[in-house]
């Protein structure tokens, strides 16, 4: 078929070429605003493929139907916005107990409850991290246009992959559904982390073993290794252990595998930030309101930078404190009541300023509004 | 102190800033989705399209912007409109205080009735669609029709391409006699 | 049961779990293990490779059994094994799946995955044990704990009415159903080689005993005397069609309930939409 490989997509359908360029090929959901268009795509475009879409009963269902299809082999997604990714909260931990990598897509409305099914937040920010209940350590990957989109939503499935876990891909309503013209990629142009499978004889496969990265191989269904998955906390065999020293192990297996590869997990772009003596640090949407204001400060002639987060979590507080290492006031712009600017306010010596600029009415902060902020501060 | 730096800039330069504005059912998503292509297909501008969504969307004014930019477009939503195509009074009314000084101004003439400024283009774009395109639908291409004229932000060919990819089969040809009705309209006006 | 003793069967040896530590989590006497039995004999009689089949579980008692044998086991959430199941059979449509899950975790907190697994009539094979309480937890009561019936959490007898998961499935549009008990050995191991080789989704409910909570709180004795009790009132189908609805009252109702093999599948379906439509 010929496409032209420039087109114009909002950011719900950069995600699914994202995904597909990544190998998805499997893909689970329940319809939600503003994350519908995503379900829709996938409908339409997996069986030309040779994928499988299915619409489930709920987003519980849904979770659950793309762990099993990723333990089974494929790579897998789901979207959902608000209510949905609280329903699918129980199925992420089941997926983060058995180092499922899978990828959650959630383009954030505002809550709580039903809340604004069409109104912009950035209010799940903290559920990405702390959602499901028990110990574990979070991926999450925020991108904050169109174009950005494909490429992240590639790292996404590259980290849920290689880490074997599940990865949530936080849009939100304005980069969900606005238009921006995006070059595709070409094959090879990104690259795309399969997961490693295991090379051990069957009778000597330890399917949860603990390997230097702490990644444990991870075979497709019918290649031979017939082994136990469960959501019990369980032994490097995959056999439910209540033997304090083995959960220990599991635990820390969890959280260690991400926390050793912070700097390489994350990634931030830092604008006009090597002489910035005020720096907004911001994610998604509200990065674009940033740089604007920043750019213009610029122009007056003021020392201001924009740090983006494209990863949240796990949220690396070192280079956060290198990077603002002459600022000495930090706005931390965010479309929630005040989460990431406390993982900021934690990054950051005592003697920075850190300011809080919050939007939580269902629209998104302008660029106006982070030029009135920055006065007061200047 | 205030004002130090909103006083020193205004919008950046660097920025055209559109907004289609009407009620639901008169096509103005459709209409900024077959200029953003067009735009883009132009090729050297970045271009963001974003709309009202939800209740908002349904009935009652309705709107989408456009940001057109050679440069990264940081803010993808309107700060201040360069160019405000309004097809109903409603919208007119709702929207007219975000179009900027000096900003140019679209209506359709024939259900806008009251306009708070001397300066604009009034096109009649419904009775046009109508009475000489053959369909009340093509009142929007019309109005992009009026836009290529009154702007240099895109080729009428190249429009014309983009229109016809996204319209329906079977109604190339009344797309295309809407455009050029809407170009040559406005053309007549062009100050 | 599932103490492996050599003498006893070399074909259960050949399935159960060579690195998994037993005894199993079962009380002894549970008919779990009557089913796991049955489940290995008819895989072992169909011929089918370990590779090929998945079992999927949720949480209780039943749900632990696919632990202890050597296939691809997926021991999942509470409730949610159906829709595990649905994404393990979509990926692989030529793997064998069952789900192997009992009356709370089917029926309560799986209800609804139960009867849009049912509807789409996807292949996937569920057995469901059904001992009326759920026992992992001690005693409470499920959604099948009849009327007036004694758990831990209906401690003056149950007011709530309860489920009949066959007439549930059929309704919800599987097609292949079946009820048996774990005292009609033979049947049960029939019924689940017929579930197997059904293409469709099928159901396999099987009455068993849980002596232990269900036995105790209602006074019916050990496990002997449960398995007793179901022999004492099943009616085969064939003698059902000629009894009255009272006559039926309190009686198990054992065969085939329900078989339609004209039904379409939905990987099946789905396949004719790739195939159709792929570039």
């Amino acid at each position: 078929m010929d496409r032209p490989t420039k087109r114009l997509l909002q950011g719900n359908g950069a995600c699914v070429e994202g995904a597909i360029y990544a190998g998805m090929r499997f893909y689970a959901g329940y319809p939600i605003t503003p994350s519908t268009e995503i379900a829709e795509l996938c409908a339409r475009q997996l069986p030309r493929i040779g994928g499988r879409f299915i619409q489930m009963e709920d987003e519980i269902a849904s979770m659950a139907a793309i762990v099993g299809a990723s333990v089974s082999g494929l790579k897998t997604m789901t979207a959902t916005s608000g209510p949905g990714y609280s329903l699918m909260q129980e199925n992420i931990g089941y997926a983060y107990m058995t180092e499922t990598p899978c990828v959650i897509v959630n383009v954030q409305r505002g809550g709580p409850s039903t809340g604004l099914p069409t109104k912009v937040s950035q209010s799940d920010t903290m559920q990405a991290r702390w959602g499901t209940h028990g110990d574990y350590n979070a991926i999450a990957v925020a991108p904050s246009s169109v174009g950005d989109t494909v490429p992240e939503t590639i790292r996404a499935f590259n980290l849920a992959e290689r880490f074997r876990t599940p990865v949530t891909l936080l849009l939100d309503e304005v980069i969900g559904h606005m238009r921006e013209m995006v070059t595709l990629p070409q094959p090879g142009e990104y690259e795309v982390f399969n997961r490693v499978k295991p090379t051990a004889r069957p009778e000597d496969f330890v399917p949860f073993e603990l390997t230097p990265n702490l990644v444990s191989p991870m075979p497709a269904y019918r290649e031979g290794y017939r082994y136990n998955v469960t959501g019990l906390t369980h032994d490097p065999m995959g056999f439910a252990t209540n033997r304090a020293d083995e959960i220990a192990v599991k635990l820390d297996k969890l959280t260690n595998k991400i926390d050793n590869f912070k700097e390489e997990i994350f990634k931030s772009r830092a604008e006009m930030m090597d002489d910035a003596e005020v720096a907004f640090v911001s994610y998604g949407s509200v990065s674009r309101a940033t740089l604007q204001a920043a750019s213009l400060a610029r122009q007056a002639g003021f020392k201001v930078g924009s740090i983006q987060l494209y990863t949240i979590w796990p949220f690396d507080y070192d280079t956060i404190r290198k990077l603002c290492s002459r600022c000495r006031c930090v706005i931390v712009a965010e479309l929630n009541m005040g989460q990431i600017v406390h993982e900021v306010e934690k990054a950051l010596p005592e003697n920075v300023e850190i300011q809080p600029m919050l939007r939580y009415d269902g629209e998104i902060i302008t660029p106006e509004q982070l030029l009135a902020r920055l006065e007061e501060v200047i | 102190m205030a004002g130090k730096i909103i006083g020193k800039v205004g919008i950046p330069q660097d920025r055209f800033e559109i907004r289609l504005s009407g009620s639901g059912g008169q096509g103005m998503i459709f209409a900024s989705v077959v200029l953003c292509e067009a735009i883009g297909r132009a090729g050297g501008k970045n271009v963001v399209q974003s709309q009202s969504y939800g209740p908002e969307a349904r009935g009652g004014a309705s709107k989408a912007d456009i940001v057109v930019s050679t440069a990264e477009i940081y803010y993808p939503k309107a700060m201040k409109l360069d160019l405000l195509l309004a097809m109903t009074q409603e919208a007119l009314d709702k929207y007219y205080p975000d179009l900027k000084d000096g900003g140019m101004l679209i209506v359709d003439s024939g259900l806008v009735t009251e306009v708070p400024t001397e300066k604009y283009y009034g096109v009649p774009f419904t009775r046009l669609a109508r009475e000489e395109a053959g369909h009340i639908m093509v009142a929007n291409v019309i109005a992009l029709g009026a836009i290529c004229a009154l702007t240099d932000i895109v080729p009428l060919d190249i429009l014309t391409d983009a229109v016809l990819a996204r319209a329906p089969k079977g109604t190339e040809d009344r797309n295309k006699k809407a455009l050029e009705i809407g170009y040559n309209e406005a053309l007549k006006q062009k100050k | 049961m599932a103490t492996v003793e050599k003498q006893k069967s070399d074909v259960m040896l050949n399935y159960l779990r060579p690195r998994k530590k037993f005894p199993s989590v079962w009380c002894p006497g549970c008919g779990n293990g009557i089913v796991m039995g049955a489940f290995i004999r008819a895989v072992d009689k169909l011929g089918y490779s370990k590779d090929d089949i998945a079992m999927v579980s949720g949480i209780g008692c039943t749900s632990r059994m696919p632990v202890y044998m050597d296939f691809n086991s997926l021991h999942t959430t509470h409730g949610r094994a159906l829709a595990f199941a649905t994404g393990v059979k979509f990926a692989q449509p030529d793997m064998k799946v069952v789900v192997i899950t009992g009356d709370g975790d089917a029926l309560a907190i799986g209800g609804n995955h139960f009867i849009h697994a049912c509807r789409r009539n996807i292949d996937i094979t569920t057995i469901l044990i059904n001992n009326y309480i759920y026992g992992m937890t001690g005693g409470q009561g499920s959604p099948t704990t009849p009327g007036g019936s004694y758990s831990t959490t209906t401690p003056y007898g149950n007011v709530e009415k309860h489920f009949e998961p066959c007439h549930l499935a059929i309704g919800a549009g599987a097609s292949f159903v079946g009820r048996a008990t774990v005292y009609h050995y033979p049947q049960l191991e029939k019924m689940i080689m017929q579930a197997l080789e059904h293409k469709g989704f099928s159901l396999v409910e099987v009455i068993s005993n849980c002596h232990t909570y269900f036995g105790r709180l209602n006074r019916q004795g050990d496990a002997t005397a449960m398995l007793r009790f179901f022999k004492e009132r099943s009616v085969t189908t064939a003698r059902a069609k000629n009894m009255t609805a009272e006559e039926l009252e309190n009686k198990y109702v054992i065969g085939n309930l329900h078989e339609d093999n004209e039904k379409t599948e939905f990987c099946d379906e789905y396949q004719k939409v790739v195939d159709a439509h792929k570039a």
